[in-house]
């Protein structure tokens, strides 16, 4: 018994567990459950029943009630053990229930109908995933068009602003041209300026342009981050001038050294921009929320939101949407946290 | 006995799937910088080297000119015009009109005495948010992040699961979170099985205030536990060593080693949390819609019901609130350059 505490206990160094590390996993592990389980609950719960999801106490695993098909009937049955008066056990069919009276059948000789009191009965219960709630969630919530508005708004979007960002940062970084110390100035006083500030007149240059219930109203707007010209724009001050200067040397043309060597170069910088643009427009709310007044244009989070608003909330298809909607990102975070937490810890930006 | 020799396999060029991909790409794009080249190169000749800079810079610049400078100029003439039009040249000039409907209170203390009392309740929500977000904020992101900071086990897990919620959607927060505290939800359900009676989370004002509050905190300190951590990092290790072996215990060495070097970076952290908490909507928005009642009504709210969702589009109003509201993030910000520039941590 000790020698297994000395080994839950022991550390990396020769030190035995000491009273603060103790402190540390304790807080650290009631952390992890208060960070993750209301994740876990979700998972959990978008696998239940309607019937499953209203029911309380709520249960952890998702249930399903067994049901039967007996001839005679068109549905199937539910599955019920029922305990009699005298102590026997017999797995019966409730056929319908009448108040407090349940009228059962027995699946092998289904023309006698037995009445028992509902209090004697006990669903018959299988851990079972409601797939259905993902199905037909699906097809109900219109989740095609929604994810594919999302993706193309993603995609494009992080191209558009790796392009548009990558040359602005090249031209700030290594050209001396009159104007660059006030564009860079402008650039940056605007990372001050939240679009929540300034909602009302971008919405009237885009209903200007034309672009109300256009992908390209929530595209465009963003794409000139500031914070993407800085991180680019500092990682690029790093790559020596020589480099330039012996390509065009060599006949480069501006354009081809910043196709060629600048923006290869740049790469890791160029990475972790991509990622938090990704995150960016995946989660975007509160622009989509302005220009998309239409469904057919809607995003995941619009439409997952107005959803959500609608008078009869249906929570199994709900929670199941919700789960498809943080897919992509977990996946995102998964296979790149690295670069993500190394991209925020360096810039202090998100 | 004759050997029998297996002749070398052939080389089989562009071994895999991945590898044909890679090389068709790399020479589609060669063939993409050729064209750019072609049209490029006449006007390099024509303008300059230098002068190329302005058309790398173009792009940007006007994306930036048209929906983010533009905007900000019109906002000002938007909070000094009246009327529900939403094109300026329909606007009449009213003066200082939206800022005084919004200043026209008996009691600047008492939000029923305003004429724009949504607009009051807003503020004074926003004012208790921040300072309680912000400081719990703080505090859990610091403890957090020393507890990382620790030669532990799985260190690497335990500071993905707390970063885990930051890349999460402001509309899932709101959903994961309404699901757990919803009237049969499972917290109501340990709080029954504990013997208590069952609360009604989003139903009463003050519940509301302090879950909006929570979530808020669930959502963001994996961020700010990031910075924090990557500014302990950078302590050097040999202080504490020093300290260790002047006899100084854990809890002197963290008040004179660890706070002050820290303090930076808590600056920074202190302001990034402040400007954030100042905006507080999406979140919000999806998680309680403002309510119950006027309960968790932010200003970004305000501004946003104000102009675009309430019946009556008051685009003025709206916009007098948001210059109001972005004098205070112009005042945040400049508090941040000021400590940033006198502080050496990484993060700006």
């Amino acid at each position: 018994m000790s020698t297994i505490l000395a080994f839950l206990t022991r550390t990396r160094g020769k030190k035995r567990l000491s009273f603060a590390d103790f402190l540390t996993y304790l807080y650290l592990t009631l952390g992890t459950i208060l960070m993750f389980g209301p994740i876990i609950w979700l998972v959990l719960s978008s696998f239940k029943t309607p019937t499953g999801l209203i029911r309380f106490p709520p249960t952890i695993l998702p249930y399903r009630q067994e049901t039967i098909t007996v001839a005679g009937y068109d549905d199937p049955l539910e599955l019920y053990s029922v305990t009699f008066d005298d102590g026997t056990v017999r797995q019966l069919a409730q056929v319908r229930r009448v108040g407090i009276e349940a009228q059962m059948i027995d699946p092998s000789a289904p023309d006698e109908i037995i009445r028992v009191n509902i209090d004697q009965r006990e669903p018959i219960e299988n851990v079972s995933f409601a797939l259905e709630n993902y199905t037909e969630g699906i097809s109900r919530f219109n989740f095609g068009r929604y994810l594919w508005n999302s993706v193309v708004v993603t995609v494009l979007a992080t191209i558009l602003t790796l392009i548009v960002n990558s040359m602005a940062a090249f031209a700030l970084s290594k050209y001396q041209f009159r104007g660059k110390n006030a564009i860079f100035f402008v650039t940056l006083s605007t990372l001050m300026v939240p679009l929540s500030v300034i909602l009302i007149p971008v919405f009237l240059v885009i209903t200007q342009i034309g672009w109300n219930n256009n992908l390209l109203g929530i595209i465009v707007p963003g794409a000139a981050t500031p914070t993407g010209v800085f991180l680019l724009r500092q990682y690029m001050l790093t790559i020596p001038d020589e480099l330039l200067d012996s390509a065009r040397i060599d006949g480069a043309s501006e354009w081809r050294i910043y196709l060629q060597i600048i923006l290869p170069l740049a790469r890791p910088a160029l990475a972790v921009l991509a990622i938090f643009s990704i995150m960016w427009r995946w989660n975007d709310f509160l622009w989509p929320l302005i220009v998309l007044s239409r469904t057919e244009y809607f995003t995941l989070q619009v439409g997952l939101n107005s959803f959500q608003g609608e008078l009869q909330v249906q929570w199994n298809l709900i929670l199941a949407m919700t789960v498809l909607t943080l897919l992509p990102i977990t996946a995102v975070f998964a296979f790149l946290q690295k670069y993500i937490t190394t991209g925020i810890a360096t810039t202090g930006m998100k | 006995m004759a050997r029998v020799v297996t002749p070398p396999r052939p080389r089989t060029l562009p071994s895999s799937p991945l590898k044909i991909i890679s090389r068709l790409g790399s020479s589609i794009y060669e063939g993409f910088i050729n064209i750019i080249d072609l049209v490029m190169h006449p006007i390099q000749n024509l303008v300059g080297v230098n002068r190329m800079a302005y058309i790398f810079v173009l792009p940007n610049l006007l994306i930036f000119g048209v929906f983010i400078m533009l905007p900000m100029i019109l906002n000002f003439y938007y909070a000094f015009t009246g009327g529900t039009e939403l094109f300026p040249q329909n606007r009449p000039f009213v003066g200082a009109q939206n800022f005084n409907t919004l200043f026209d209170c008996g009691n600047f203390l008492d939000p029923n005495t305003c004429r724009e009392d949504v607009f009051w309740r807003a503020v004074f929500n926003t004012v208790i948010f921040v300072v309680a977000q912000v400081s719990f904020m703080v505090l859990i992101s610091l403890v957090t992040a020393i507890a990382l900071n620790r030669k532990i086990i799985l260190r690497g897990f335990f500071r993905s699961v707390f970063f885990y919620p930051v890349l999460l959607s402001p509309v899932v927060v709101a959903l994961v979170w309404k699901w757990l505290l919803q009237r049969d939800g499972l917290l109501n359900a340990i709080i029954v099985s504990l013997g208590g009676d069952r609360v009604p989370f989003l139903l009463d004002g003050d519940w509301a205030r302090f879950l909006v509050i929570l979530i808020s905190v669930w959502a963001q300190m994996g961020f700010f536990t990031l910075i924090l951590l990557a500014g302990l990092q950078a302590i050097p290790s040999e202080l504490y060593e020093a300290a260790g072996m002047d006899g100084a215990s854990g809890m002197q060495a963290f008040r004179s080693i660890t706070l002050p070097l820290l303090m930076p970076t808590m600056t920074v952290v202190i302001v990034l949390a402040l400007i954030r908490a100042v905006q507080a909507f999406d979140q919000v928005y999806a998680f309680t819609g403002g309510g119950p009642g006027t309960a968790t009504t932010y200003m970004v709210q305000y501004v946003y019901s104000t102009g675009f969702s309430n019946l009556t589009k008051e685009y003025g109003l709206a916009a007098a609130a948001s210059v109001l509201l972005a004098g205070a993030l112009f005042v945040f910000t400049l508090i941040q350059l000021r400590a940033s520039r006198s502080g050496n941590s990484g993060a700006y």
